[in-house]
Protein backbone atom coordinates (compact mmCIF):
# COMPACT_ATOMS: atom_id res chain seq x y z
CA UNK A 1 0.00 0.00 0.00
CA UNK A 2 1.39 3.46 -0.92
CA UNK A 3 0.75 6.81 0.96
CA UNK A 4 0.21 8.01 -2.12
CA UNK A 5 -2.16 5.82 -3.23
CA UNK A 6 -4.08 6.21 0.18
CA UNK A 7 -4.13 9.85 -0.20
CA UNK A 8 -5.82 9.68 -3.44
CA UNK A 9 -8.74 6.96 -2.05
CA UNK A 10 -8.97 9.00 0.95
CA UNK A 11 -9.75 11.72 -1.44
CA UNK A 12 -12.55 10.50 -3.96
CA UNK A 13 -14.44 9.90 -0.52
CA UNK A 14 -15.11 13.87 -0.92
CA UNK A 15 -17.40 15.87 -3.36
CA UNK A 16 -16.79 19.98 -2.61
CA UNK A 17 -13.22 19.77 -1.46
CA UNK A 18 -10.52 20.53 -4.24
CA UNK A 19 -7.69 17.60 -4.41
CA UNK A 20 -4.61 19.46 -3.95
CA UNK A 21 -6.14 19.84 -0.18
CA UNK A 22 -5.54 16.10 0.50
CA UNK A 23 -1.55 15.80 1.52
CA UNK A 24 -0.33 13.57 3.79
CA UNK A 25 -0.12 16.07 6.64
CA UNK A 26 -3.98 17.16 6.16
CA UNK A 27 -5.72 17.63 8.86
CA UNK A 28 -9.03 15.80 7.85
CA UNK A 29 -11.04 17.20 10.52
CA UNK A 30 -10.37 20.53 9.98
CA UNK A 31 -11.82 20.58 6.80
CA UNK A 32 -15.67 22.39 5.94
CA UNK A 33 -16.72 19.03 4.22
CA UNK A 34 -15.36 16.73 6.72
CA UNK A 35 -18.25 15.20 8.58
CA UNK A 36 -20.14 11.80 10.88
CA UNK A 37 -20.75 10.63 6.84
CA UNK A 38 -17.10 11.28 6.07
CA UNK A 39 -16.05 8.69 8.49
CA UNK A 40 -18.44 5.96 7.58
CA UNK A 41 -17.09 6.78 4.15
CA UNK A 42 -13.65 6.33 5.32
CA UNK A 43 -13.80 3.05 7.04
CA UNK A 44 -16.01 1.72 4.24
CA UNK A 45 -13.26 2.64 1.50
CA UNK A 46 -10.56 0.84 4.07
CA UNK A 47 -12.79 -1.76 3.70
CA UNK A 48 -13.42 -2.43 0.05
CA UNK A 49 -9.44 -1.11 -1.18
CA UNK A 50 -7.41 -2.68 1.63
CA UNK A 51 -9.85 -5.55 3.55
CA UNK A 52 -9.22 -3.79 6.74
CA UNK A 53 -12.14 -2.95 9.31
CA UNK A 54 -10.99 0.30 10.64
CA UNK A 55 -13.32 1.47 14.02
CA UNK A 56 -14.65 4.35 14.78
CA UNK A 57 -11.78 5.06 17.30
CA UNK A 58 -9.29 4.65 14.82
CA UNK A 59 -10.77 7.53 12.94
CA UNK A 60 -11.05 9.50 16.17
CA UNK A 61 -7.69 9.48 16.94
CA UNK A 62 -6.30 10.05 13.79
CA UNK A 63 -5.18 13.74 13.17
CA UNK A 64 -3.88 13.26 9.80
CA UNK A 65 -4.48 11.69 6.80
CA UNK A 66 -0.78 9.66 6.82
CA UNK A 67 -2.13 8.69 10.76
CA UNK A 68 -4.50 6.83 9.02
CA UNK A 69 -2.73 5.26 6.59
CA UNK A 70 -0.61 4.31 9.53
CA UNK A 71 -3.76 2.97 11.15
CA UNK A 72 -4.74 0.64 7.91
CA UNK A 73 -1.32 -0.10 7.29
CA UNK A 74 -0.68 -1.77 10.99
CA UNK A 75 -4.20 -4.03 10.29
CA UNK A 76 -3.26 -4.96 6.90
CA UNK B 1 -53.67 -12.76 41.15
CA UNK B 2 -55.72 -11.08 38.72
CA UNK B 3 -52.59 -10.71 36.02
CA UNK B 4 -53.74 -10.00 32.19
CA UNK B 5 -50.13 -10.45 31.10
CA UNK B 6 -49.34 -14.04 32.64
CA UNK B 7 -48.11 -16.63 30.05
CA UNK B 8 -48.77 -19.38 32.13
CA UNK B 9 -50.07 -22.33 30.33
CA UNK B 10 -48.64 -21.02 26.91
CA UNK B 11 -45.94 -22.32 24.73
CA UNK B 12 -43.72 -19.31 22.61
CA UNK B 13 -40.62 -19.65 20.39
CA UNK B 14 -38.42 -17.03 20.68
CA UNK B 15 -35.65 -16.85 17.91
CA UNK B 16 -32.38 -15.38 18.04
CA UNK B 17 -32.39 -16.15 22.17
CA UNK B 18 -28.92 -16.42 22.20
CA UNK B 19 -28.21 -13.12 23.21
CA UNK B 20 -30.12 -9.36 23.70
CA UNK B 21 -33.22 -8.97 23.37
CA UNK B 22 -33.84 -12.58 22.49
CA UNK B 23 -32.44 -14.05 25.68
CA UNK B 24 -33.89 -11.64 27.60
CA UNK B 25 -37.55 -12.18 25.89
CA UNK B 26 -37.27 -15.64 26.82
CA UNK B 27 -36.18 -15.42 29.84
CA UNK B 28 -39.02 -13.06 31.08
CA UNK B 29 -41.66 -15.35 28.96
CA UNK B 30 -40.54 -17.91 31.26
CA UNK B 31 -40.79 -16.54 34.53
CA UNK B 32 -44.02 -15.25 33.02
CA UNK B 33 -45.24 -18.74 33.36
CA UNK B 34 -44.56 -19.67 29.19
CA UNK B 35 -42.69 -22.91 28.49
CA UNK B 36 -40.52 -21.43 25.66
CA UNK B 37 -38.80 -23.35 22.45
CA UNK B 38 -35.47 -21.14 22.10
CA UNK B 39 -33.70 -21.08 18.83
CA UNK B 40 -30.12 -19.51 17.62
CA UNK B 41 -27.10 -20.40 15.73
CA UNK B 42 -24.59 -20.46 18.83
CA UNK B 43 -24.70 -23.71 21.03
CA UNK B 44 -22.82 -22.20 23.66
CA UNK B 45 -24.66 -19.12 24.11
CA UNK B 46 -28.05 -20.60 23.63
CA UNK B 47 -27.17 -23.29 26.51
CA UNK B 48 -26.79 -20.30 28.75
CA UNK B 49 -30.15 -18.94 28.02
CA UNK B 50 -31.36 -22.10 28.08
CA UNK B 51 -30.00 -22.83 31.67
CA UNK B 52 -31.34 -19.38 33.07
CA UNK B 53 -35.20 -20.06 32.46
CA UNK B 54 -37.06 -20.71 35.49
CA UNK B 55 -39.52 -23.73 35.36
CA UNK B 56 -39.41 -26.70 33.41
CA UNK B 57 -40.52 -28.13 30.09
CA UNK B 58 -38.72 -25.75 27.95
CA UNK B 59 -36.47 -26.48 24.83
CA UNK B 60 -33.40 -25.27 22.69
CA UNK B 61 -32.82 -25.60 19.03
CA UNK B 62 -29.65 -24.77 17.48
CA UNK B 63 -30.24 -23.79 14.06
CA UNK B 64 -29.67 -21.31 11.71
CA UNK B 65 -32.82 -20.03 10.45
CA UNK B 66 -32.09 -18.22 7.17
CA UNK B 67 -30.85 -22.27 6.25
CA UNK B 68 -33.71 -23.68 4.34
CA UNK B 69 -33.32 -27.11 5.82
CA UNK B 70 -32.45 -25.78 9.08
CA UNK B 71 -35.94 -23.66 9.36
CA UNK B 72 -38.03 -26.96 8.30
CA UNK B 73 -35.68 -29.15 11.25
CA UNK B 74 -36.51 -26.17 13.53
CA UNK B 75 -40.26 -26.34 12.69
CA UNK B 76 -40.01 -29.89 12.90
CA UNK B 77 -38.87 -29.52 16.51
CA UNK B 78 -41.13 -26.79 17.30
CA UNK B 79 -44.63 -28.03 19.47
CA UNK B 80 -47.55 -26.35 19.06
CA UNK B 81 -47.22 -23.12 20.03
CA UNK B 82 -49.47 -19.94 21.06
CA UNK B 83 -47.20 -17.10 20.11
CA UNK B 84 -43.77 -16.60 18.45
CA UNK B 85 -40.93 -13.71 18.74
CA UNK B 86 -39.41 -13.19 15.38
CA UNK B 87 -36.56 -11.39 16.95
CA UNK B 88 -33.38 -13.10 15.12
CA UNK B 89 -31.49 -9.98 13.28
CA UNK B 90 -28.45 -8.90 12.19
CA UNK B 91 -26.90 -5.39 10.95
CA UNK B 92 -24.27 -4.00 9.31
CA UNK B 93 -23.93 0.29 9.65
CA UNK B 94 -22.23 0.77 5.95
CA UNK B 95 -23.08 3.93 3.66
CA UNK B 96 -25.50 3.28 0.62
CA UNK B 97 -22.59 4.18 -1.62
CA UNK B 98 -20.58 1.06 -0.60
CA UNK B 99 -23.28 -1.44 -0.43
CA UNK B 100 -23.36 -4.91 -2.64
CA UNK B 101 -26.07 -7.63 -2.86
CA UNK B 102 -24.01 -9.96 -1.29
CA UNK B 103 -24.40 -7.54 2.30
CA UNK B 104 -28.23 -7.15 1.76
CA UNK B 105 -29.52 -10.42 0.64
CA UNK B 106 -27.56 -11.70 3.78
CA UNK B 107 -29.67 -9.22 6.12
CA UNK B 108 -32.32 -9.54 4.21
CA UNK B 109 -32.29 -13.58 4.69
CA UNK B 110 -32.53 -13.30 8.38
CA UNK B 111 -33.86 -10.10 8.92
CA UNK B 112 -36.96 -10.43 6.62
CA UNK B 113 -37.28 -14.04 4.55
CA UNK B 114 -36.43 -16.26 7.58
CA UNK B 115 -39.21 -15.21 10.39
CA UNK B 116 -41.95 -14.61 7.32
CA UNK B 117 -41.05 -18.77 6.29
CA UNK B 118 -40.69 -19.53 9.74
CA UNK B 119 -44.12 -18.13 10.29
CA UNK B 120 -45.48 -19.51 6.75
CA UNK B 121 -44.13 -23.00 7.80
CA UNK B 122 -45.63 -23.08 11.46
CA UNK B 123 -49.10 -22.11 10.04
CA UNK B 124 -49.09 -24.44 7.36
CA UNK B 125 -47.96 -27.29 9.64
CA UNK B 126 -50.80 -25.73 11.93
CA UNK B 127 -48.44 -25.64 14.76
CA UNK B 128 -48.97 -21.93 15.63
CA UNK B 129 -52.83 -22.52 17.17
CA UNK B 130 -55.78 -20.13 16.58
CA UNK B 131 -55.73 -16.97 18.90
CA UNK B 132 -51.90 -17.25 18.75
CA UNK B 133 -49.79 -14.24 18.80
CA UNK B 134 -46.72 -13.57 16.47
CA UNK B 135 -44.54 -10.71 17.13
CA UNK B 136 -41.75 -8.98 15.13
CA UNK B 137 -38.72 -7.51 16.73
CA UNK B 138 -38.71 -4.27 13.80
CA UNK B 139 -37.01 -1.10 14.87
CA UNK B 140 -37.43 2.80 15.18
CA UNK B 141 -34.83 3.30 12.38
CA UNK B 142 -37.90 2.71 9.72
CA UNK B 143 -38.55 6.39 10.07
CA UNK B 144 -36.25 7.68 12.61
CA UNK B 145 -32.98 8.07 10.14
CA UNK B 146 -29.00 6.34 11.49
CA UNK B 147 -26.70 7.08 8.70
CA UNK B 148 -25.34 3.95 7.40
CA UNK B 149 -28.64 1.99 8.17
CA UNK B 150 -30.45 1.28 5.09
CA UNK B 151 -30.06 -2.05 4.40
CA UNK B 152 -31.26 -2.61 7.90
CA UNK B 153 -33.52 -0.08 8.02
CA UNK B 154 -35.48 -1.61 4.43
CA UNK B 155 -35.25 -4.92 6.07
CA UNK B 156 -36.97 -3.63 9.16
CA UNK B 157 -39.47 -1.78 7.09
CA UNK B 158 -40.95 -4.67 5.06
CA UNK B 159 -41.31 -6.51 8.12
CA UNK B 160 -43.58 -3.52 9.09
CA UNK B 161 -45.33 -3.64 6.38
CA UNK B 162 -45.74 -7.25 5.75
CA UNK B 163 -47.22 -7.52 9.48
CA UNK B 164 -50.16 -5.40 8.30
CA UNK B 165 -51.27 -7.92 5.75
CA UNK B 166 -50.57 -10.84 7.92
CA UNK B 167 -52.61 -9.36 10.39
CA UNK B 168 -55.34 -8.89 8.12
CA UNK B 169 -55.54 -12.35 6.58
CA UNK B 170 -54.86 -14.53 9.64
CA UNK B 171 -58.17 -11.96 11.89
CA UNK B 172 -60.22 -14.99 11.18
CA UNK B 173 -58.31 -17.35 12.84
CA UNK B 174 -58.34 -14.95 15.80
CA UNK B 175 -53.61 -14.87 15.58
CA UNK B 176 -52.88 -11.53 16.13
CA UNK B 177 -49.68 -10.14 14.47
CA UNK B 178 -47.81 -6.75 16.28
CA UNK B 179 -44.10 -5.26 15.70
CA UNK B 180 -42.05 -3.71 18.40
CA UNK B 181 -39.97 -0.97 17.26
CA UNK B 182 -37.35 -0.24 19.82
CA UNK B 183 -34.79 2.51 20.06
CA UNK B 184 -30.53 1.41 20.97
CA UNK B 185 -31.17 -1.12 23.58
CA UNK B 186 -27.67 -2.38 25.13
CA UNK B 187 -26.87 -5.52 23.39
CA UNK B 188 -23.73 -6.56 21.27
CA UNK B 189 -25.34 -5.48 17.84
CA UNK B 190 -22.52 -2.33 17.99
CA UNK B 191 -19.72 -4.45 18.68
CA UNK B 192 -18.56 -3.98 15.20
CA UNK B 193 -16.99 -0.52 16.55
CA UNK B 194 -17.61 1.58 13.60
CA UNK B 195 -19.58 3.59 15.81
CA UNK B 196 -17.27 3.87 18.69
CA UNK B 197 -18.30 3.80 22.23
CA UNK B 198 -17.75 7.83 22.83
CA UNK B 199 -20.18 8.25 19.66
CA UNK B 200 -22.68 5.98 21.20
CA UNK B 201 -22.43 7.98 24.50
CA UNK B 202 -23.13 11.22 22.65
CA UNK B 203 -26.11 9.46 21.16
CA UNK B 204 -27.32 8.14 24.51
CA UNK B 205 -27.27 12.05 25.73
CA UNK B 206 -30.05 12.31 23.52
CA UNK B 207 -32.77 9.99 24.66
CA UNK B 208 -35.24 12.01 27.04
CA UNK B 209 -35.59 9.10 29.58
CA UNK B 210 -31.84 9.62 30.16
CA UNK B 211 -30.40 5.76 28.76
CA UNK B 212 -30.38 3.22 26.27
CA UNK B 213 -33.02 0.69 26.94
CA UNK B 214 -32.46 -2.80 28.65
CA UNK B 215 -33.60 -6.15 26.68
CA UNK B 216 -35.83 -6.63 30.14
CA UNK B 217 -37.71 -3.82 28.67
CA UNK B 218 -38.39 -5.12 24.96
CA UNK B 219 -38.71 -8.29 26.39
CA UNK B 220 -42.18 -7.10 28.47
CA UNK B 221 -43.37 -5.32 25.32
CA UNK B 222 -43.02 -8.37 23.31
CA UNK B 223 -44.71 -10.17 26.74
CA UNK B 224 -47.96 -7.52 25.93
CA UNK B 225 -48.18 -8.71 22.90
CA UNK B 226 -48.16 -12.15 23.72
CA UNK B 227 -50.30 -12.14 26.60
CA UNK B 228 -54.31 -12.10 26.87
CA UNK B 229 -53.77 -7.96 27.44
CA UNK B 230 -53.79 -7.44 24.03
CA UNK B 231 -56.32 -9.78 22.51
CA UNK B 232 -57.96 -6.81 20.62
CA UNK B 233 -55.03 -5.83 18.88
CA UNK B 234 -53.47 -6.38 16.05
CA UNK B 235 -51.23 -5.05 12.61
CA UNK B 236 -49.73 -2.20 14.88
CA UNK B 237 -46.35 -1.19 15.90
CA UNK B 238 -45.02 -0.14 19.77
CA UNK B 239 -42.62 2.19 19.73
CA UNK B 240 -40.10 1.44 22.61
CA UNK B 241 -37.72 3.95 22.89
CA UNK B 242 -36.79 5.84 25.74
CA UNK B 243 -38.87 8.89 24.10
CA UNK B 244 -35.89 9.52 21.36
CA UNK B 245 -38.06 9.78 18.79
CA UNK B 246 -40.69 11.98 20.19
CA UNK B 247 -37.66 14.71 19.70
Amino acid sequence: MELKEFVQNFASQFDDTEESVFQPETKFKDLEEWSSISALSIIAMADEEYNVKLKGLDIRSAVTIEDLYNAVKSKI
Amino acid sequence: MYNPFSLEGKTILVTGASSGIGRATAVECAKMGAKVVITGRNAERLQETFDNLEGDGHTQIIADLSDKQQLQYTVDQTPTIDGIVNNAGIGKTLLFKFIDREDFNEIMQINFFAPVFLTQLLLKTKKLQKDSSVVFISSISTFAVGVGDSMYAASKGAINAFVKTLAVELAKQRIRVNYIQPGIVETHIFDSGVIDDEQLKETELKYPLGRFGQPKEIAHAAIYFLSEASKWTTGTGLVVDGGFTLL
